[in-house]
């Protein structure tokens, strides 16, 4: 077979024609722009990328990406996925859901998404509030907030993302942020290359019903303080000039000045560490809480896991091997025929 | 000692006990001798809904009815010739099933004084002593103490002994039928081949409810029921869910795609899950999914990637499918449901059948999203039907629904089954890229058929977008667009419809083309309909019989059929579904007869109404 070989692809490629239609200053676009530049890098031919979305403004994303893809219903993404990966493996898909999506609507698929370990990408556009439908609070929502559906404050106590994706035995969980393109980019190829479910929440600003949700952690001013970007192998340090960090007291994680502890004192981030991966997700306070622990960004946990489709696959294999092919006749009439004369 | 034979045409059986009795198995044991022999032959299990309902109650009271004859029958049959009963609850429960001076045999050791506790007689009543049975005949036999005599020095003990009683009665009706025991002795030989003390045990007691007729002092009857002159063929013996496991996957292999099944278990249909779990060398992909939904749903994503992709349920299951079915329906991609429906609503009665869903697979979804709608009319008719349902599915890119229910899906009957070159070839060709340079790719332009092709993932240059939401005809870009609205709606209803041009007329099963009465039916009521019109016929009556296997759309001659009869009855297990649809789409005022009580009609009550009707 004479291959012809194809000038690599530009972000450009995966534009589609058709008009996005988020609402101006939408998180959703950089996260799009985001996607687009990281495509061609991956080598994937457009053909074999398919993206499959909920309902909400984030399922929309389809639309906007030059591959295959579907806009299914609300909160079956992944239900869709698991079909459509367990019978067609060599396809690289996507699945886009928002917290509305996925953690609320959806989270039945969501959690028996992880178990299976299906090697599908979630990007779970993580805004903590009902967009498309014009501004409820979500199940991501911090109790208390103030939402067209909660006048007087939400009484739910909210999920925590991470935790309920490592508590369903995810192999690969991640965070980023819409507003920092690099993270996010580089976070995007971690999670193409992981073979297995690839969780990857991004923090997403509604600029309309939310505005500002996460801006302790996206803007000059207090992110530094509040956001602890975890990388392997390196210490847990974070802090308006990189002067704090995070050691562990016993099982205990806590906020060190630098000037008093050694680097080498300090928690090594490990993301094939299920336990401290566990901790590390349990980062989850308000950064007004008195002792609050940063909210930590990055790659929290790693695992090679056998995936679903691969062993789904190897049964038929395996059928095959011990019974021969399919024989639909000797299906049909089975081993107790009678004859009539 | 000798015993009188007497040859009939044909005898139905009853056999009940404890749902721990193994009642099914000696049931569907005698079926397939009966079968082997000849007979033609229809079976009716009836269980509880829960798995060990306490012992010795009316509650967990197990029942198998079969109807064998040397003439054919299509019915399990309205009241039985022999009751065989191992307890006192058996016999309270199906008395009234027994025909005047029919037998029953009684485990005697199932008549103590706690079981009859259990089955609630009154206190020192026994129906075997107190003369109520008189218009029976009655065969007491202590099956309990002789299955244990026959494994005395077995080593089992009494609790295991006593599960081989089912053999002894098994064992005692074959010789009453003048039946040979080497069947079950084969089926025994596999069943058990991982435990020989097993097959020697069920073997010895099998062999001693034979002998037991042979030799017992009391005189008693033996019957011939005759091999059944039907056409000649190889037959085998099938249960309706099995029938519709196999046209899946004859479908997959005249289709040539892969099969892949989405469900989640519920009753009657997880017989389908089992069955076809067990085929992975036909590369069939079955998904055990999380819930209903998911089911859907992931059959929808196997759709998207170019499988045969199919879901099954029971009413419950289908009605949290609803959402998804509209979502395959507006993205026209081909999705088989299956609905073995059972009675409703809610959880209903979920070991009982009912045909209450068709009204619900044709409008049980948002929005305007016909789907169309094949149903099987007997066990064996499950294996064509639900092909039938992935012909049309692939062919004009649409989901269809394929209704079965409790009596068929669990029912079987003997079989003169195809092979596989008889059936047709399903061509399905995915969308190939032949566009000229700059040219755009319309997902959703259109074939004659009104269906848009199948463009599947991995197609390089035809990368698209399919969804939920309205879409712009031919491009599919999403349209709020007000007219094309209205042309969407419209073009997907004229698919549909157009399926009309591409099914077998509506054929009368028996009567005149014109006439006084015509008998319309659907679904699993078929038996007991052809029964009674035949017998009516018979008599003198005019009277005909139309069964619909395709109500939506309906075959293009079924308006004409319909004005050729001075009335027409249409019987359902339910409170009158196609009747609904039947008088809306054609203006005949049908007369309905339903019967709702989760069992399936006797030939009888049809018959009579017929008989009303026509005298009345």
């Amino acid at each position: 077979m004479i291959e012809t070989i194809e000038p690599k692809l530009t972000a450009k490629d995966f534009v589609t024609d058709q008009e996005v239609r988020w609402c101006p200053g939408c998180g959703d676009y950089s996260i799009l722009k985001q996607v687009q530049t990281v495509m061609p890098d991956l080598g994937i031919p457009r053909e074999q990328i398919v993206f499959v979305s909920g309902i909400g403004c984030s399922s929309r994303f389809p639309y906007y990406m030059e591959t295959y893809g579907m806009h299914s219903i609300h909160g079956r993404a992944a239900a869709v996925a698991s079909g459509l990966k367990a019978t067609r493996p060599e396809l690289s898909v996507w699945i886009v859901t928002g917290d509305g999506d996925s953690l609320s609507i959806g989270g039945n698929h969501l959690i028996h998404l992880l178990r299976r370990n299906f090697n599908v990408n979630v990007l779970l556009f993580n805004n903590e509030i009902y967009g498309l439908t014009k501004g409820q609070y979500s199940p991501a929502s911090p109790t208390g907030t103030v939402s067209k559906s909660t006048p007087m404050g939400s009484v739910d106590f909210p999920f925590n993302p991470a935790a309920l994706c490592l508590g369903a035995n995810a192999t690969f969980v991640a965070r980023s942020l819409d507003r920092d393109p690099v993270h996010l980019r580089e976070t995007l190829k971690r999670a193409n290359a992981h073979k297995g479910t690839s969780m990857v929440e991004i923090y997403q600003n509604c600029n309309v019903f939310n505005d500002g949700a996460f801006e302790v952690f996206t803007e000059k001013g207090p992110k530094k303080l509040n956001t602890l970007m975890v990388e392997q192998g390196k210490p847990l340090i974070f802090g308006e000039n990189a002067d704090k960090g995070i050691r562990l007291d016993g099982f205990k994680p806590v906020v060190v000045n630098l000037a008093d502890v050694s680097a080498n004192d300090l928690w090594i981030h490990d993301e094939t560490d299920q336990v401290k991966a566990n901790m590390l997700v349990r980062f989850f306070n308000k950064p007004t809480d008195e002792n609050a622990l940063p909210r930590p960004f990055g790659v929290f946990y790693t695992e090679q896991r056998f995936c679903y489709e691969d062993a789904f696959a190897a049964q038929i294999t395996e059928a095959i091997a011990a019974k021969g092919k399919g024989d639909l006749d000797a299906l049909i009439s089975g081993k107790n025929t009678w004859t009539i004369n | 000692m000798s015993a009188t034979t007497e040859v009939k045409t044909d005898v139905v059986i009853l056999f009940a006990g404890d749902s721990g009795d193994g009642i099914q198995l000696t049931g569907s044991q005698f079926t397939s001798s009966a079968a082997l022999y000849g007979n033609d032959i229809s079976t009716f299990p009836n269980f509880p809904a829960e798995i060990r309902a306490p012992q010795g109650t009316i509650a967990g009271v197990s029942g198998f009815q079969l109807r064998f004859g040397s003439v054919e029958v299509f019915t399990a049959g309205d009241a039985c010739d022999v009751l065989v009963v191992m307890n006192a609850a058996a016999l309270k429960a199906n008395i009234r099933e027994l025909k005047p001076g029919g037998i029953i045999i009684a485990n005697s050791d199932g008549f103590d004084a706690k079981n009859l506790k259990l089955a609630k007689y009154p206190a020192n009543v026994n129906p075997l002593k107190d003369g109520s049975l008189e218009k029976y005949k009655v065969h007491e036999i202590d099956v309990t103490k002789i299955t244990r005599n026959a494994l005395e020095g077995s080593g089992f003990g009494t609790k295991e002994m006593d599960r081989s009683k089912n053999m002894f009665v098994l064992g005692y009706i074959y010789w009453m039928y003048n039946r040979s025991i080497e069947n079950s002795i084969e089926f025994l030989n596999i069943k058990f081949k991982k435990n020989p003390a097993l097959i020697d045990a069920n073997i010895k007691v099998l062999k001693a409810g034979y002998n037991y007729g042979d030799t017992v002092e009391t005189p008693m009857h033996r019957f011939e029921v005759k091999p059944a002159p039907v056409e000649k063929g190889i037959y085998r013996s099938i249960m309706g869910n099995q029938a519709a496991t196999y046209g899946l996957i004859a479908a997959s292999e005249k289709s040539g795609l892969p099969l892949f099944y989405g469900t989640y278990p519920i009753t009657p249909a997880s017989d389908i899950l089992h069955h076809l779990s067990k085929h992975k060398e036909f590369g069939v992909k079955t998904f055990q999914a999380e819930d209903e939904i998911a089911a859907v749903t992931s059959a929808i994503g196997a759709a998207f990637g170019g499988s045969l992709a199919v879901t099954a349920s029971s009413g419950p299951g289908i009605a949290l499918k609803g959402e998804a079915i509209g979502l395959a329906f507006i993205m026209e991609l081909p999705l088989v449901i299956i609905n073995v429906q059972r009675g409703g609503p809610s959880t209903g009665l979920p070991t009982k059948t009912e045909q209450a869903d068709l009204l619900q697979a044709m409008y049980g979804r948002n929005g305007e999203a016909p789907v169309p709608i094949v149903a099987a009319y007997s066990p064996s008719d499950c294996f064509y039907s639900s092909f039938e349902a992935c012909r049309i599915a692939l062919e004009f890119m649409t989901p269809v629904f394929f209704l079965s229910d409790g009596y068929i899906a669990n029912g079987s009957e003997p079989w003169k089954f195809p092979s596989g070159a008889d059936l047709p070839k399903l061509n399905v060709a995915f969308a190939k890229n032949n566009l000229k340079a700059g040219e755009k790719y319309l997902p959703y332009k259109r074939n004659e058929k009104l269906a848009r092709e199948w463009a599947v993932p991995g197609t390089k240059g035809l990368e698209h977008r399919v969804g939920g939401i309205e879409k712009e005809n031919e491009t599919g870009n999403i349209s709020y667009d007000p007219e094309n609205h209205e042309l969407m709606v419209k073009l997907r209803q004229a698919k549909v419809d157009r399926i009309a041009d591409f099914i077998p007329l509506q054929t009368l099963d028996n009567g005149n083309a014109k006439g006084k009465l015509l008998i319309l039916g659907w679904g699993s009521t078929y038996g007991s309909i052809k029964t009674a019109v035949a017998e009516a016929i018979a008599e003198g009556y005019d009277v005909a019989h139309a069964h619909v296997k395709y109500l939506n759309p309906f075959p293009k001659n079924l308006r004409e059929m319909l004005r050729n009869y001075e009335q027409v009855l249409i019987p359902e297990m339910n409170n009158g579904q196609l009747i609904k649809i039947i008088r809306d789409k054609y203006f005949v005022d049908a007369k309905g007869l339903n019967k709702i009580q989760g069992m399936p009609f006797s030939a009888h009550e049809i018959k009579e109404k017929i008989v009303q009707l026509l005298n009345g």
